[in-house]
């Protein structure tokens, strides 16, 4: 098999293993009501497991993260939440600095 | 058949101070010049962002193929990875739904859901009129896609002009972004419980099984969560 029809199929595989799970929680919720304990438990889950991975990219990161150092990437952190609580809840700011901030201190350590 | 006025007032979310389009733009530009790098063309990475739409997964996808894993491997790692969107559309469907709506508007919308879109749905759907919020959600969804597929195409374009110290920058927008988010979220007992407990569990379980750490952080943290008694009676 060529390399373009290989990389054709990779992403429909990576496609349809994404969508399962997207699918299987539209066909659990069909008759799930929002005031059941059921939806809360997957509520609570949900908001559980994206803590979980917010917390691995940053202490366990993978790819270009792996170039900088736990410590500058919790300070980098720590500045965008604090500007983020101090800005109203302004997230365009946060984000933008947090880029800045990173790429200036990658380059000098 | 989709409210415009309802459309347009998701999609609008994303030219607002909590927009989070430079968060998505910044992830997904660095996700383009990866497949670049990676051999990928032009068509196929706008693609993957389009149809995929998740970027663990894509990142995931990336590696694989780069050290040759089989499509079984590939299948099992994506599916592994992508799995916290089961429980995040499990907790969203609900609060969507109104017998006014057509069934294909949900299987459409059950693409849209990505961590960010997610969030921002969270976030306010209580001001929207129930009979209305799958269209709101529909215009939150198509616009996030919207940015993250334009984004990839140009990380793309752009791959050979970005350095190694804009790459590590651009890597550490997307946590900044979800975890603001998530500080805003954190209103009721039962969320702080939630997410500082998965949080916490995440990277201790990581040391024993990196590939299932998250998963089963979250339903450790999300079953701690779910036996506290909230005093807004469990408002979510």
């Amino acid at each position: 098999m060529d390399l373009s029809s290989n990389l054709i199929l990779v992403i429909i595989v990576t496609s349809g293993a994404t969508f399962a799970s997207r699918f299987l929680g539209i066909l659990t919720a069909e008759n799930l009501s929002d005031k059941s304990k059921l939806f809360d438990w997957f509520n609570c889950v949900a908001y559980s497991i994206l803590a979980a991975l917010i917390a691995r990219m940053v202490i366990f990161p993978a790819g270009a993260l792996l170039e900088s150092t736990l410590l500058i990437r919790i300070i980098v952190i720590l500045i965008s939440a604090i500007v983020f609580i101090h800005s109203k809840k302004n997230l365009v700011l946060p984000t933008i600095l947090s880029f800045i901030l990173l790429t200036f201190l990658s380059n000098i350590y | 058949m989709i409210n415009r006025k309802y459309f347009y007032q998701g999609l609008k979310s994303l030219i607002s101070s909590r927009s989070p389009a430079i968060a998505l733009a910044c992830s997904f530009v660095a996700l383009g010049a990866l497949m670049h790098n990676a051999g990928f063309n032009l068509q196929q990475s706008a693609a993957s962002s389009f149809f995929t739409y998740a970027l663990p997964g894509q990142l995931v996808m990336t590696e694989s193929f780069l050290v040759g894993a089989s499509l079984v491997n590939i299948f099992l790692s994506v599916w592994l990875v992508n799995f916290r969107l089961y429980p995040m559309s499990v907790a969203l469907v609900p609060i969507l739904k109104h017998e006014s709506q057509p069934r294909w508007k949900y299987y459409l919308s059950c693409h849209m859901i990505a961590v960010s879109s997610w969030l921002i749905m969270k976030e306010t759907y209580k001001k929207i009129d129930q009979k209305y919020r799958l269209d709101y959600w529909l215009g939150i969804g198509c616009g996030t896609l919207s940015a993250a597929v334009i984004s990839t195409l140009i990380g793309f374009l752009i791959s050979d002009y970005l350095t190694k110290g804009m790459m590590i920058g651009l890597a550490i927008v997307n946590p900044v972004y979800f975890l603001c988010m998530m500080i805003g979220a954190m209103n009721n007992l039962k969320i702080i419980v939630a997410v500082l407990s998965g949080g916490l569990l995440g990277p201790i379980f990581y040391l024993a099984t990196p590939e299932w750490s998250i998963l089963i952080a979250g339903i450790v943290g999300g079953t701690i969560a779910f036996f506290i008694k909230d005093k807004k009676n469990g408002s979510i």
